[in-house]
């Protein structure tokens, strides 16, 4: 007997006409259902837009007082490591936006192959930031008591970036890092919960609870996926591009 | 009592502790919120009796600045924010649009069991030794100074704030889209639509406070320089982020109640509300002008002449849908029928307890006023005003007049009126002092004060024990009530909601059948007519 099967007399003997065995007694339709897992997975998405707003709000003004100390320290960034990522961030997307297509066809095979592959590149770019934070640490560049700044005061012969910055200027690279390793720290902590959700999503769909037109946990963590490389998007150029201005 | 109601459809603790029904989870959040309201009310206690003498007798100076830091942090996070939404509001949206249960009951369940976590985490950090930045999280103070557990405190919040986004996200999406058919917008209680208000500042300024409270935290553990001003941070950014979130918070608080008067009001002058569409849409006013009032309580902090001028004169513009809201409720009691059962003498109480804490928030928001009166007992009143006068009594009134719903008894009705004077004398005796001795320079926040403040001191400490006596007796009579109380019947206030046309108490699918909406919210006359049917159809 097939899933549809099972489902209609799973419903004959509950007395109701939907037919989803996911459909929830307390929804009157499927369609309502759907809207509104729907809608409130954009809701989410709007309390985190407020809860990285703030993050963002503190770059707004840090960036206006301090811009030669953030120009200095964005300099420090590796942009073919982040340009890479951002590409590797943005393949995991769209393999994403791909395995909601392939569960809205119903192709339970290809809906498990491209969940694989966007938690794979989601990974790939969390080993790439791993990498960077590396070369954070080694250098002294992470916020707290061994913060040091003598590189910005006297650039070293190799520095992309030859100004020498004042040293009560210097000093406020430490914001600009605080606000680097908060903002990227929680939007990698979302990649990894996307990461873990990915997985559990993927034991679900090989086991064939997608399989049947139910596809709203598929079609809302792609959401959440596109959310979170939606914020790495604004992130990549104000941390990384600050100095880059073309034309010039 | 009718033979199956969702209290006894399933049995066993287990069936509580994993439960999905709205009305379940309301009952676990009304148990586990008078909890937390006891112990924060016993640190008023003891700040009350501390205050009894000028001298430090009773505790050490430490010792008070954690009794009203954690009498701010659990009165505020772990009760005043999910009083009336998570236990009324969980219990009575879904039955009065006519839904079955909220959109997302797992999540509801899981927003209880945040709720119990950070609880947990406050008691644990109470256990520990106590925090004593005052809830406000002052940096640099709780930064770098104070050596206390602050970042249990903080982990407390961000948890309990999770909490309360998803119970609004739930509210709002249930209120959009699981509606019955018939129910329009404008057809909803009012009830519904200032707990919709209240939610839309759940959902957009919890996460704000989230963001800034882990900032504080990593500022603490690791040593960031976000608001350190060592390190070129600015500690007023966290006022402007911790404000954003806490100045909405108090509408938060005070718009669920709101919706409770509303509904009282009605029932008990048999009058539809004076406006609806204005009584509906200044919910909706004080949620976006709610957003943009928060640098008044930074009008000392250095904030520049201009922005202060703009937000004393936003601040004042809020005061006109709060103001709206009371003239309508007068207007609803304008020739209406009035009775004086306990929900409306709770109710009764709330018009003019909050009329003078708004209006004195007026005085707070003009400049002027503000630098003389600011952290002066005059805030400390004007709020308790607002939060204590106001919403612990439209909490109270809706918890008496929900209470045959939610529990199919009557409470005792001498009583519970007997418990609605005394709360309020006991109120008033409190709090009004506290307007002169802050006026007269008594600042909040000091265990000692000079001689000559001691008269007012000591009828404020006595109010407070008479206050103290006004909220056991509910706690004792809805207990014995439980047992002995009479059955109450599907509608003994003879009341138009839809929430009063089923079985109390309710069946776990609340409605047999999805009710068809086809009249107006508060339509008394579609009651008698539906009464009139019954009585001919039986006869």
């Amino acid at each position: 007997m097939d899933n549809h099967a099972i489902a209609q007399t799973h419903d004959a003997h509950a007395g109701h006409h939907a037919h989803l065995p996911q459909h929830l007694h307390h929804f009157e339709t499927e369609e309502q259902q759907r809207e509104a897992a729907s809608f409130g997975m954009w809701l989410f998405l709007l309390t985190e837009i407020m809860f990285f707003g703030g993050l963002f709000m503190a770059y707004l003004l840090y960036r206006n007082w301090y811009h030669d100390a953030f120009v200095a320290a964005s300099n420090t960034l590796s942009i073919p490591l982040g340009t890479a990522n951002t590409a590797v961030l943005i393949g995991s997307g769209f393999a994403m936006a791909l395995a909601v297509w392939a569960a809205e066809v119903r192709k339970k095979g290809l809906l498990v192959i491209f969940l694989i592959i966007t938690t794979l590149l989601g990974m790939v770019f969390l080993g790439v930031k791993y990498v960077e934070y590396k070369e954070k640490f080694e250098l002294h560049h992470v916020p707290g008591a061994n913060f040091d700044i003598s590189q910005f005061v006297n650039p070293p012969a190799t520095a992309r970036d030859q100004q020498h910055l004042g040293v009560d200027m210097a000093r406020k690279t430490e914001v600009y890092f605080s606000l680097y390793f908060a903002m990227t720290g929680m939007h990698a902590l979302h990649m990894i919960i996307g990461i873990v959700l990915l997985c559990l999503l993927i034991w679900r769909a090989q086991r064939g609870d997608f399989s049947n037109g139910y596809v709203a946990p598929i079609e809302n963590f792609g959401l959440y996926w596109h959310f979170v490389d939606i914020v790495w998007l604004f992130l990549f150029p104000l941390l990384y591009l600050i100095n880059i201005h073309p034309g010039r | 009592m009718p033979k199956t109601t969702y209290i006894n459809k399933e049995q066993g603790i287990l069936s509580w502790l994993l439960t999905g029904d709205h009305k379940r989870i309301a009952i676990l959040y009304l148990i586990s919120i008078t909890f937390f309201f006891f112990i924060g009310g016993a640190f008023a206690g003891l700040i009350r009796l501390e205050l009894l003498t000028p001298q430090p007798d009773l505790v050490s100076s430490d010792t008070y600045n954690k009794l009203f830091t954690m009498h701010g942090i659990i009165m505020i996070f772990l009760f005043l924010v999910p009083s009336v939404p998570a236990t009324l509001g969980n219990f009575l949206i879904p039955i009065m649009v006519g839904a079955r249960d909220l959109a997302f009951p797992k999540i509801n369940l899981l927003s209880w069991y945040l709720y119990v976590v950070g609880g947990c985490l406050t008691l644990a950090a109470l256990v520990l030794g106590g925090v004593d930045t005052g809830w406000t999280f002052t940096t640099p103070l709780s930064t770098h100074y104070l050596n206390t557990h602050i970042v249990t405190a903080a982990t407390a919040i961000f948890v309990a704030g999770f909490s309360s986004i998803f119970t609004g996200l739930n509210f709002i999406v249930t209120i959009h889209r699981m509606r019955a058919p018939g129910m329009t917008w404008f057809r909803i209680p009012l009830f519904c639509w200032s707990n919709y208000a209240a939610s839309i500042l759940m959902v957009l300024g919890t996460p704000v406070l989230a963001i800034t409270i882990v900032l504080v935290a990593l500022e603490r553990t690791v040593g960031i320089g976000i608001f350190d001003p060592t390190k070129g941070g600015d500690p007023l950014l966290f006022q402007h982020l911790f404000w954003f979130y806490s100045h909405p918070a108090v509408y938060i608080m005070i718009l669920p109640g709101m919706g409770v008067i509303s509904e009282v009001i009605s029932t008990f002058s048999r009058k539809r509300v004076f406006g609806y569409t204005a009584v509906a849409f200044s919910s909706v006013a004080i949620a976006v002008f709610g957003f943009f009032v928060w640098a008044h309580h930074m009008f000392i902090m250095g904030v520049s002449n201009y922005s202060a001028l703009v937000f004393s004169l936003l601040t004042m513009l809020v005061a006109v849908p709060s103001a709206i809201k009371t003239f309508n409720w007068i207007a609803t009691l304008y020739k209406g029928s009035i009775t004086f059962e306990t929900p409306m003498l709770y109710a009764f109480g709330f018009i003019g307890l909050f009329t003078i804490g708004g209006l004195t928030g007026v005085f707070l928001g003009s400049l002027g006023m503000d630098i003389h009166l600011t952290e002066t007992y005059f805030i400390v009143a004007h709020f308790h005003f607002v939060m204590v006068g106001g919403m612990l009594m439209a909490f109270l009134a809706g918890i008496h007049f929900w209470w045959p719903k939610l529990t199919g008894r009557m409470y005792p009705e001498g009583l519970s009126k007997l418990a609605a004077v005394v709360t309020f004398i006991g109120f008033n005796l409190t709090f009004l002092p506290q307007f002169i001795l802050g006026y007269l320079g008594m600042p909040r926040r000091y265990h000692a004060y000079p001689p000559e403040f001691q008269v007012l001191n000591v009828l404020s400490t006595a109010g407070a024990t008479v206050l103290g006596v006004g909220y056991m007796l509910p706690l004792l009579y809805l207990g014995w009530s439980l047992k002995y109380g009479a059955i109450a019947g599907d509608n003994p206030w003879q009341a138009t909601g839809l929430e009063w046309q089923i079985q109390s108490p309710p069946l776990t699918e609340n409605f047999t059948e999805i009710p068809y909406m086809d009249h107006e919210a508060y339509d008394y006359e579609w009651l008698a007519n539906k009464t009139k049917h019954e009585v001919t159809t039986v006869g």
